[in-house]
């Protein structure tokens, strides 16, 4: 009988002895480390940290989005810094932060070129590993022109959000799902892609700077330098340097014009989202000011009489909205 | 002259992942890039080498004293899991430039049979402690060497033209099992005599 105790107390007593003495050992070390080895981090960094995308993308160039949320916190970033996020987030960071957010234009990536392979030749065949930046090294990539879009698909690799798009042997961002992460803009190897506000729908889509006769060899539908948009444009909106055409946005209207008079077509528009001005009969006052203001003579109608839009001239700049002062006036 | 052979084995003879077969998920897992898998690398190395030299002194001291040998494993991994969780919390106080490198993948490699493996295979040898500490070093520097190799190839693999059925893990599993052939090689070395 006592030894029959004696084995009970080796074979159970012991070992739980032990390992509940290593674990109440640990335990309580680990418990005291906590306390002592305790960082103290700033409520608001798990706040802004939940808030964040958690994408983990870089665009806002630190490392990932626990990174820009201590940042924010720290005040080193601004609560607009993630360019994925959008109003939403920049709201939800305002009430985290206790500030107040500025208003930010949504910009998208867009690819500037619009040489597929129906408009740009082949200068040979390329079979080799299937990355811009491999074709790259390759004279260039096989584009006849040197500026265009090799569309081997390195940006649509770089796409963490699935946004580009090879269509007809060029990249074309998706605008809808482009969060501006600029994840393709570091990957395309002829730094064609560039970030730009969404609402300006008119764009150039040439990155060729050679002169137009050699533009011509190579693409249909490259910049001939022939300098039309630059006339067409009544904001001085068109910046013209290096044989190339390009937008200023800051004073782009969205009117179109330089599209219509691109005679290669290389200036792009949606026309189908073209708006037109409308006056509100009722809050008109017949100050005239709208029809001063009318860089295409689209407004008819005498002093202290109501106004009228001549639909067929224009071409929705909203010019004259932003200088209605009885804001009578609207697109549509 | 035992400790050198010791750490040569442990790194290329008895490879823990490519003949040993051990730490087989950090392997597969971690090294897609070269740089993510040295941060692995690095990590094991710290915890293999903090492991062995603890459950050492947990085994002599507590376990052989008290004729428990056979309480082993499930001291071990208390003690591993504590350990970690003990150096990730000093780590985070005093150098957070170390817990921003080592940051994800100690918690990660915590639990890895690669750990258990190495502790227990010290104590079958019945290393004295520093050949423990040494065992443990070349057991991790072996580890990092495997996936570091690995990474490379894997890098590599991004690129090439891999026929569709075996593109993503098929190609890295047949890349693991060559490398592990390759280490194969090393068996042959005569450095016990």
């Amino acid at each position: 009988m006592k030894e029959e105790v004696i084995t009970l107390f080796d074979g159970i007593l012991w070992p739980s002895v032990a390992l509940a003495g290593l674990a109440v050992f640990f335990g309580i070390v680990l418990a005291f480390a906590s306390k002592k080895f305790a960082v103290e981090v700033d409520p608001r960094v798990t706040d802004v940290r939940v808030a964040l995308p958690g994408a983990n993308c870089g665009g806002c160039g630190y490392a990932g989005c626990d990174g820009l949320a201590e940042a924010i916190v720290r005040g080193d970033a601004s609560i607009t810094a993630c360019p994925v996020g959008g109003a939403d987030l920049v709201d939800q960071l305002a009430r985290i932060m206790g500030v107040t957010a500025e208003a930010t234009e949504r910009h998208v990536a867009r690819v500037i070129c619009c040489g597929d392979k129906h408009n740009a030749n082949e200068k040979y065949e390329y079979q080799g590993i299937q990355d811009c930046k491999a074709a790259e090294m390759l004279a260039g990539g096989s584009k006849s022109c040197r500026f265009g879009c090799t569309g081997l698909g390195t940006c649509v690799r770089a796409c963490p959000f699935d946004a580009i798009n090879i269509v007809n042997g060029i990249a074309v961002v998706d605008e809808e799902k482009c969060t501006a992460c600029q994840k393709c803009i570091e990957a395309c190897p002829k730094k064609i892609i560039e970030l730009v506000p969404a609402s300006k729908e008119v764009r150039v889509l040439c990155k060729n700077t050679e002169k137009g006769k050699s533009v011509m060899s190579v693409c249909k539908v490259g910049c001939i330098s022939c300098q039309k948009c630059v006339k067409a444009c009544k904001f001085d909106a068109i910046i013209f340097e290096n044989n190339l055409a390009k937008i200023d946005y800051s004073k782009c209207t969205n009117c179109m014009m330089c599209a219509e008079a691109c005679p290669t077509k290389t200036i792009y528009a949606n026309f189908a989202s073209r708006k037109k001005a409308y006056i509100e009969d009722e809050k008109c006052i017949g100050c005239t000011i709208c029809k001063k203001h009318c860089s295409f003579e689209a407004i008819e109608g005498e002093l202290k009489g109501k106004h009228k839009i001549l639909e067929d001239k224009c071409v929705g700049c909203s010019q004259c909205i932003v200088k209605c002062p009885k804001k009578a006036m609207e697109m549509r | 002259m035992k400790i050198i052979a010791i750490l040569i084995s442990a790194i290329l003879v008895n490879n823990f992942v490519l003949s040993r077969f051990l730490g087989i998920c950090p392997f597969l897992g971690v090294s897609k890039k070269v740089e993510t898998a040295l941060g692995m690398g690095l990590a094991v190395t710290f915890v293999m080498a903090l492991a062995s030299v603890m459950t050492w002194l947990v085994q002599v001291f507590i376990l052989d004293m008290l004729n428990l040998g056979y309480l082993q494993t499930i001291a071990f991994i208390l003690v591993i899991a504590s350990l970690v969780q003990f150096v990730e919390m000093v780590i985070k106080k005093t150098s957070p430039t170390l817990y921003q490198a080592l940051g994800v993948y100690l918690p990660l490699i915590t639990t890895n049979c690669a750990v258990l493996g190495v502790t227990i295979l010290n104590i079958q040898e019945s290393y004295n402690l520093i050949e423990t500490l040494i065992n443990g070093v070349g057991a991790a520097l072996g580890f990092t060497l495997a996936i570091v190799l690995f990474a490379g190839v894997r890098e590599r693999l991004e690129t090439a033209p891999i026929p569709k059925a075996l593109q993503g893990f098929p190609i890295a599993l047949i890349t693991a099992s060559l490398l592990s052939i390759a280490f194969l090689g090393f068996s042959g070395l005569s450095i016990f005599k």
